[in-house]
């Protein structure tokens, strides 16, 4: 249980850094008055909406307030249209999740298979094909990818829309766009872990036992080598989701990144600063699970945290 | 009757290094032309230095990896290729235990699991899991164990225990003990003795430790550099060994008696490089005896009085 407690506890710290750190950065990146009122505005409408916005107070004094606000679960006012700005975060939640979720699936589905291929057939031409194509899915910029992707199936083939969240249609080349390079990052990570496994003497004890190359694969290769793939993927879920603000912009993905960019851009304070929470909770958060599924497949790990607590 | 194993000739060799443009990658002969029978219920001791091909043997015998030429019978036929329904058949009559036996065993699965797979490849009724551990003298609670909660000593017994499910014919038995603590290797060896005597299996028992093959051997084969070049009934081995090469293994046992401290082993130096080996005779760059001869002609092994070796001067020697 303390180990529990304790990695809670990490977490508040890390959110803690990250919203200070969000708030500050913020406030001396300039005056929101004069990025969202019209140029033309008198010094006292200015005034009037500072005041509004609490932005007058000493910056010391904005910071109390806001951590006593936030500690109510209160994350502000939207600057643009007056409403709470958790709401207008979380309108957008469901759309980014698909987005993420379906590009993880993606990664996992394509990446974890061909990760084994290569290295179950090490230094044949399937290895070869394979790595090669994940150099090219993980050095192609994703926007770029994007770009391309729009250029041969809508504007050529005419077979997807280009922008936009209706159908599942819309879903299908955000997503590829996203889990492109991440499935080929998961399949590097499969087969340098694949490999290490398999060489593993208990790999030729159960081949001595005469276990069938997929017994050998499926029972002892693989789960080994999931444990250090698992780890990974909780990181890159952080990473995901800052190309997923690329992501959304290229396809007009009406999700977390593309209201992140637009909020930015108008000093919409609240809003960016509720986005950052979220983003950071969400990696925190990943992090937790990971660290726990990691458990789960390892029975080492186990033990250690029970000998912790 | 027909010996159990059989090599005749067995040559493996291994690349060293990779091949440039200019350059032919050079290739090692680890199993250099060895022939040695093993008879049912027999042990058959192989000694060397580490890198004389003791472990690269054990694994060609198993049909694990396979063999450059020469020829491996097994009850009388010849070993069926990897991956044929022959070959997956021939796994319950021959098993492995080896050195390592944390690295043998699957850090995620229990023992229980472990233990009970080979049962579950051949089909074959899941009771004798536990029969199996009881015959290695562990209490049936340690099946729910995972494999890092074991010590050392358990986990060698889980091995056999493992090996044992299979009721094999042959056991290769590499290094078994080297890694455990001398006191643990007394228990595992009176083990695998215990267990030879109740069911009769054959080992193959590599080990570079001649204290522990005069336990357990009946005959012992002595491997230098690929090749065997001598063997003899173990009696006799121990008492006097033949080739200059097995007297200096001898020589360098310790002996736990303060009496003969002062009786240094003769220093013969560090092995060969194994990727090029000495001309003529292998050892004669390290033998006291070596002759002109020695350094052209490799030494053929001969029979000599019941027992084999391969020295062109075994007759004045052995005066």
């Amino acid at each position: 249980m303390t180990w529990i407690l304790l990695k809670l506890l990490r977490a508040l710290v890390t959110m803690g850094l990250v919203l200070t750190f969000v708030f500050f950065v913020l406030r001396l990146s300039g005056d929101p008055t004069l990025v969202l009122l019209p140029d033309d505005v008198d010094q006292a409408t200015r005034e009037f909406y500072r005041a509004k916005w609490g932005l007058d107070a000493p910056l010391w004094e904005q910071y109390t307030s806001y951590l006593r606000a936030l500690l109510q679960g209160d994350f502000g006012i939207s600057f643009r249209n007056n409403i709470d700005a958790f709401q207008v975060v979380w309108d957008r939640v469901p759309k980014t999740a698909l987005l993420g979720g379906t590009a993880i699936a993606i990664a996992l589905l394509i990446g974890m298979p061909l990760g084994v291929l290569a290295a179950v057939y090490r230094d044949s031409w399937l290895d070869r094909t394979v790595m090669s194509i994940a150099v090219f899915g993980f050095s192609m910029p994703n926007f770029f990818l994007g770009i391309l992707l729009i250029l041969i199936f809508s504007l050529k083939l005419r077979v997807l829309p280009s922008s936009g969240s209706g159908t599942w249609a819309h879903l299908i080349m955000p997503a590829a766009t996203l889990g492109t390079g991440f499935a080929a990052q998961i399949a590097r990570y499969t087969r340098s872990s694949m490999i290490d496994v398999l060489s593993k003497p208990y790999m030729r004890t159960a081949r001595s036992k005469g276990a069938g190359l997929t017994r050998r694969v499926s029972q002892h290769a693989l789960p080994n080598a999931s444990v250090p793939v698992v780890t990974i993927l909780g990181i890159k879920v952080g990473e995901m989701l800052g190309w997923a603000v690329v992501t959304e912009t290229v396809f007009a993905w009406p999700g977390i990144g593309r209201l992140l960019t637009s909020a930015v851009a108008s000093r919409d304070l609240a809003v960016v600063q509720c986005i950052m929470i979220l983003l950071a909770f969400t990696m925190v958060a990943a992090n937790m699970v990971v660290d726990l599924v990691y458990g789960w497949l390892d029975p080492r790990v186990r033990v250690g945290a029970r000998a912790q607590a | 009757m027909t010996a159990l194993l059989r090599a005749e000739d067995l040559r493996k060799s291994y690349q060293v290094g990779r091949g440039g443009l200019f350059r032919r990658a050079r290739r090692f002969n680890a199993v250099d032309g060895v022939s040695l029978t093993l008879n049912r219920g027999e042990t058959l001791g192989v000694v060397g230095e580490s890198g004389c091909g003791k472990s690269t043997l054990s694994r060609l015998v198993l049909g694990l990896s396979p063999h450059d030429s020469g020829e491996i019978t097994f009850d009388g036929a010849p070993l069926p290729d990897e991956g044929s329904d022959d070959w997956r058949h021939l796994r319950r009559r021959m098993q492995l235990v080896y050195q390592d036996a944390a690295g043998a065993l699957d850090p995620r699965q229990s023992i229980g699991t472990q233990i009970a797979e080979p049962l579950k490849i051949h089909n074959l009724p899941p009771e004798r899991a536990e029969q199996a551990l009881a015959d290695v003298g562990l209490p049936q609670a340690m099946a729910a164990r995972h494999p890092h909660e074991l010590s050392g000593g358990q986990l060698q017994r889980v091995v056999i225990a493992r090996a044992l499910t299979l009721e094999p014919e042959l056991m290769v038995m590499d290094e078994p003990v080297s890694a455990l603590d001398v006191s643990i290797q007394a228990q595992i060896v009176n083990l695998i003795q215990d267990l030879q005597q109740a069911r009769g299996m054959a080992y193959l028992f590599v080990s570079h430790d001649l204290s522990i093959v005069h336990h357990v051997a009946d005959r012992v084969a002595v491997m230098y550099l690929g090749q065997v070049v001598e063997e003899a009934p173990k009696a006799a081995f121990y008492t006097r060994a033949l080739h200059p090469y097995s007297k200096a293994l001898l020589a360098a046992v310790p002996v736990p008696d303060p009496a003969t401290r002062g009786r240094a082993a003769p220093r013969i130096g560090d092995p060969p490089n194994p990727a090029a080996p000495p001309t003529g005779c292998r050892f004669h760059p390290r033998c006291p005896h070596a002759t002109e001869q020695c350094r052209v002609e490799a030494p053929a092994l001969r029979d000599f009085g019941g027992r084999r070796a391969a020295c062109h001067r075994i007759e004045e020697l052995s005066q």
